[in-house]
């Protein structure tokens, strides 16, 4: 038959692209994240007066990060898998803020 | 693309010359190559936590404002949590997380014994997790902080006094906003449980890919059930992550 | 019909053609090939079985409401009844009809193929989807029979967590299953989408209609788990009492609303998206010209996707929310609006300098353009925060969401399976009587809907079966299109279920559309082509087709 012709690479999107994390990255990340649970509870005792959320959810983001980077491979994927895990992130932060929105609001003005 | 019959258009004729073609037993045969059959798994996979991480969202936005609303409340049931067990239970969590990436990578190294090994230590932990979690649920049972009918706010109207220093362990508060500790300890209950229920339904199927593993069925290339589980596991392990901060840590610092 | 109307069928010779020996339909036989399938294609005409079904339960319910408003006084039911009749109304129309229909339906049969792919990414999770709608679908007719639901379709708290004593539980749980068969549908047409496009098809060689159901997956898979969720919440403050949406205990009845309509509101353009592509695919045809700005029409699906999850208050204006939340959500609002409407215009661009003709789908296309408009339009009267203060929970509203959902959506459903009707079944249905059932449907559908704008906007409240006397003309002229209606509504049933057997043979292209569908036998093989499509043309290119079949040869000898 004719010649294979492929210009979207729709077949091979990853083009052998089959990178395999070591053990030795994987060994670092779990220290990490240990060592960020340490200093979360540890920040937990430390009165940062308004920052304590903000610095236990930073903490707790930051973990998400590296185990998505790493443990769940997604820094050597594909564009499409890094813009559909932005795309996930991105929809719940709609949810959280609009509707945090109306809450936050609800106190203002006098209409 | 006529109705004239023409040779079926094999995937060995497809590809260029250059591309190392892997044919698994596995290979579906609508997908081209294994390697499109393996991506569209793993997206799909990925598409499928992010309905979880909506489904999760609802009550994440739920605890965010009634941690605004009655944020005394939150304090003070919050400090009946246990810190020491639920550290160890993120701790815990993280090392089966470990162990279940060194899973993915023994099937992509084609070990099998590590990967049945890394498997198994995965599970021991997720269970270990769970069990912890148990001793929990079972305290807030003694104490009558689960919510409905035998909920009991006597302790946060009257907080004990700390035989040793003679003061309070905890802010007293209003018999209202007292009340409110329920509105915690649902959403603890809800939030953890339906977290624990998505660990339950991992673990099932962990016990299920370690048989096959054990069979051989991921040491020789086909590694996308192990790679895609693994996203998953990972997955609850992320909710937890947001969850022990969220629900353990919120206001320690007077020291009660 | 008329001996000069000009039509652009074109059959093979009635005398000689017969069906294709091998296709998905003889391919196997027997009940379990069927209910065990992972083709696409036969799993699709479950769906179109299962729907049809649902849909005239869902029928039967509106039937009710409009033999009971027949007169101002309740003395059909009691108020209770009337309850469960326009809960159960909406409940079966919406989660078991229109959410599956283009979807489920035309999606699952003509996605991969208009792709070029042999069946999409993940055939066994399709067909689970499916037995997951019947399990959701049999929760709900166990909800029905065992006495209804009275809350309306929205579930609304507190009423429906605190004050009624009916099956909101069974209901919810209903609902629930089957928004996970519409999840497990979106995601596989997403990866296949993406994924499984035959060499040469590029994004913006797709067919429009793979791009509204793109669209509408990613609405699927993004909104339906909120729903999900919310209905857990319901049915735990039922069960358990937890309080998280009682004002006693310290929750938010209006928690409940935000979470609900944060996906019921998508959830309307996940029912309309797929209906536009279907527009856009009979328009082409049967104006016999490209669509009229592809790429903007590909991007306002896109946009009304995106824009779609930022505007769900406006269904809580009156409910409580802040002013300044009000505001937002209103101009919001307005913003979404602006991509349905240059599909409107790129549509009627489409039609202009076209070649006409007026076959049954270009009818039903034709109804769309119309009452989408109207209901688009009173869409926008009800997204101005003044304007829906006094229209709110007023048959204004009904009438608005009917035009489009019913005017629009099913309007647009009904095109396209008379368009690919002969696709999927190899036959055609008869003409004349397809032409009335769609004029039929107009009349009747313009007849029932129109009069309950004027009474929306008199004031008649929504799901009332009371109302003062004076309303009760317009009621009665309602009831009159309804009944109208449900006429046009049988006559397909009867007429394509005629057709499997007497219906006239259709060939591979009788419409001569552009598309990779109509290259291939009608019915398909199961593994839709014998050799995976090289693409080498754009979409709706008709003189590529000219080209193409003025070298085919279609007769032996």
């Amino acid at each position: 038959m004719s010649e294979f012709h492929d210009p979207s690479n729709v077949l091979n999107p990853e083009h052998a692209d089959h990178h395999v994390i070591s053990p030795v990255t994987y060994a670092i990340v779990f220290g990490t994240l240990l060592l960020f649970t340490g200093i979360t509870v540890g920040a937990a005792y430390i009165d940062l007066g308004i920052f304590n959320p903000v610095v236990a959810l930073a903490i707790a983001s930051f973990k998400a990060v590296v185990v998505i980077l790493f443990f769940m491979h997604v820094k050597y994927q594909s564009h499409l898998i890094k813009l559909t895990v932005a795309a996930g992130f991105f929809t719940f932060l709609v949810l959280i803020t609009m509707t945090m929105s109306d809450y936050i609001s609800r106190a203002w003005g006098l209409w | 693309m006529d109705n004239a019959i023409v040779a079926a258009h094999t995937h060995e004729t497809a590809v260029a010359a250059e591309h190392e073609h892997i044919v698994l037993p596995q290979h579906r045969h609508h997908f081209e190559t294994q390697e499109q059959q393996r991506e569209a798994a793993t997206f799909g996979m990925w598409l499928f936590l992010l309905t979880e991480i909506m489904f999760f969202g609802g009550l994440f936005f739920a605890y965010l404002l009634y941690r605004n609303w009655y944020h005394d409340a939150f304090v003070v049931s919050s400090n009946q949590l246990s810190i020491p067990l639920g550290a160890a239970n993120t701790a815990i969590l993280v090392t089966s997380g470990f162990f279940m990436a060194l899973g993915v990578w023994a099937a992509e190294v084609k070990k099998q014994g590590l990967l049945v090994l890394f498997l198994v230590l995965t599970t021991f932990f997720g269970v270990a997790f769970l069990g912890i979690k148990a001793v929990e649920y079972h305290e807030k049972w003694e104490k009558h902080h689960i919510p409905g009918a035998h909920f009991n706010v006597s302790e946060f109207v009257n907080p004990p006094v700390n035989p040793k220093t003679g003061k309070l362990t905890e802010t007293p508060l209003s018999p209202d906003m007292a009340q409110k500790t329920q509105v915690f300890f649902f959403l603890y209950f809800a939030m953890t449980g339906m977290h624990a229920f998505h660990m339950i339904l991992g673990i099932g199927l962990l016990f299920w890919l370690t048989w096959r593993a054990n069979r051989g069925e991921f040491s020789a290339g086909y590694v996308a059930p192990i790679e895609n589980f693994g996203l998953y596991w990972h997955f609850v392990d992320i909710v937890w992550l947001f969850l022990f901060p969220l629900l353990y840590l919120i206001n320690r610092h007077p020291g009660y | 019909m008329s001996a000069t109307s000009y039509t652009i069928v074109n059959l093979p010779d009635q005398r000689t053609a017969t069906l294709p020996k091998r296709n998905y339909l003889n391919n196997e036989d027997g009940l379990l090939s069927w209910l065990f399938t992972g083709d696409h294609k036969r799993i699709a005409i479950l769906y179109l079985i299962s729907i049809t079904f649902f849909f005239f339960i869902g029928g039967a319910f509106a039937g009710l409401i409009r033999l009971e408003l027949l007169t101002p006084q309740p003395d059909l039911v009691a108020s209770d009844t009337y309850n469960k009749f326009f809960s159960m109304h909406g409940i079966v129309m919406i989660f078991l009809f229109l959410v599956p229909s283009v979807p489920a339906t035309l999606g699952n049969f003509l996605i991969p193929i208009m792709i070029g792919a042999k069946d999409l990414a993940f055939p066994k999770v399709n067909l689970l989807s499916w037995y997951l709608y019947w399990i959701g679908g049999l929760f709900t007719l166990a909800a029905l029979v065992l006495g209804g639901v009275d809350t309306g379709w929205t579930f609304t708290t507190p009423l429906s967590t605190h004050y009624l004593n009916t099956h909101v539980v069974t209901a919810a749980t209903g609902v629930f299953i089957i928004g996970f068969s519409s999840i497990f549908t979106g995601l596989n047409f997403i990866v296949t989408i993406h994924r499984m496009r035959a060499p040469g098809m590029t994004w913006f060689r797709m067919p429009l209609f793979c791009w509204s159901n793109y669209a509408a997956s990613i609405l699927m898979v993004l909104g339906t788990p909120v729903l999900a969720i919310t209905l857990v919440l319901v049915a735990l403050e039922r069960l358990v009492g937890i309080g998280v949406f009682d004002p006693t205990k310290g929750g938010d009845p209006l928690l409940f609303q935000h979470l609900f309509w944060f996906y019921s509101h998508p959830a309307v353009y996940i029912m309309i998206l797929p209906g536009m592509g279907v527009i856009s695919e009979v328009i082409s045809t049967f104006s016999r010209k490209r669509v009229f700005g592809y790429t903007a029409v590909a991007f306002s699906s896109v946009a009304i996707a995106l824009f779609g999850f930022f505007v769900w208050a406006h269904h809580m204006f009156i409910m409580g929310v802040s002013n300044y939340s009000a505001l937002v959500f209103s101009l919001l609002t307005m913003l979404v609006a602006v991509p349905s409407a240059i599909k409107i215009f790129n549509w009627a661009f489409t039609l202009q300098k076209g070649s006409i003709t007026f076959e049954t789908p270009m009818l039903y296309a034709f109804g769309f353009l119309g009452l989408f408009t109207i209901g688009g339009m009173t869409g926008v009267f009800l997204g101005a925060l003044g304007m829906d203060i006094h229209l709110t929970e007023t048959y204004f509203i009904v009438a608005h969401f009917h035009f489009v959902m019913v005017g629009g959506m099913l309007m647009a459903f009904l095109a396209g399976i008379h368009f690919w009707w002969p696709k999927m079944t190899g036959r055609m249905y008869p003409e004349s009587l397809s032409k009335l059932a769609a004029v039929t449907t107009f009349i009747g559908f313009n007849l029932t809907f129109l009069p309950q704008f004027i009474l929306g906007y008199l004031g008649m409240p929504r799901r009332y079966h009371a109302y003062p006397p004076e309303f009760q003309v317009l009621n009665v002229l309602s009831t009159a299109g309804a009944t109208v209606l449900g006429v046009g509504y049988m006559l397909p049933l009867l007429y394509l279920a005629w057709s499997l057997k007497y219906g006239a043979i259709a060939g591979n292209n009788p419409w001569q559309a552009t598309g990779l569908e109509w290259q291939i036998q009608s019915p398909p093989l199961t593994e839709n082509f014998i050799e995976i499509p090289i693409v080498d043309h754009e979409a709706y290119d008709y003189e590529w087709l000219a080209h193409k079949t003025a070298q085919e040869v279609t007769t032996v000898g």
